[in-house]
């Protein structure tokens, strides 16, 4: 098995307008090393959502990808105010974004859900007060 | 039909972005998570959300074109970013549903 590609990024909560750029470089990347594109779009899509995430509820954080032989790995780390219900928040349609950020077009409730549909796994590690980290696989 | 024809058969301003890539299909919306998971590569994208977090969009999800419909306002820094992750936009004073309609009469005709 050969050595994993690691990407490290640090996503800034203090600029809307430049969310979504990790997840540009991470399609860029791939794209580069040549990966079908249904399983960019998947990555894509999916770390995209959590990117937005991020900067909508919890100031920023953290994003790390590993492409292994068989698998891509997605971790998202936050020190925000964690999930109260993550239940809840896994169902399409609800949401907790404030007014403005939905008058950007965000807050429709789609952001996990979506997460969840375009990876193959997705687990939540949250806790109130300390923060989240989101795990998603995608398989290769 | 490509971008440029697209651009005169549906009376569009092209703002900026490649004119000659080939259109396949066409999405309307303006959720931008839901159109993170809808918009096709090279389709048409129709819609009102004209800020930046479109265009991130778009370099995601790598449409033919953005049309910004019903004439909304288009800032300099949105085109900027659009430039540098080679994304195209176009715009026009018609609605959503004036555009689809004008595109498949245009489709009609091509074919």
């Amino acid at each position: 098995m050969s050595e994993a590609v690691k990407f490290h990024f640090d996503v800034d909560g203090s600029d809307f307008s430049s969310a979504g750029a990790a997840s540009v470089m991470v399609k860029k990347k791939l794209r580069q090393l040549g990966y079908p594109p249904e399983v960019i779009r998947k990555v894509s899509i999916a770390m995209y959502e959590g990117e937005i995430n991020m900067v909508i509820h919890a100031n920023g954080g953290t994003a790390d990808v590993e492409v292994y032989d068989d698998e891509i790995v997605i971790i998202l780390s936050d020190t925000g105010p964690g999930i109260p219900d993550v239940g809840l928040a896994m169902q399409e349609g609800y949401s907790t974004a404030r007014e403005n950020i939905r008058t950007l077009g965000f807050g429709a409730g789609m952001g996990l859900p979506n997460m969840k549909k375009y990876t193959d796994s997705m687990e939540i590690d949250t806790k109130i007060g300390e923060g989240t980290t989101i795990t998603m696989r995608v398989a290769l | 039909m490509t971008v440029n024809e697209a651009v005169t058969a549906l009376g569009l301003t092209l703002l900026c972005g490649d004119g000659d890539r080939e259109i396949t299909g066409v999405y309307v919306g303006d959720l931008l998570s839901r159109c993170m998971s809808r918009v096709e590569e090279g389709c048409l994208w129709i819609t009102i959300m004209s800020n930046i977090n479109a265009v991130a969009v778009a370099a995601l999800t790598d449409p033919a074109c953005i049309i910004f419909a019903e004439d909304v306002e288009v800032e300099d820094e949105v085109l900027q970013r659009a430039r540098s992750n080679d994304i195209t936009i176009a715009q026009s004073t018609q609605d959503a549903y004036a555009l689809c309609v004008a595109y498949h009469n245009a489709c009609g005709d091509l074919s």
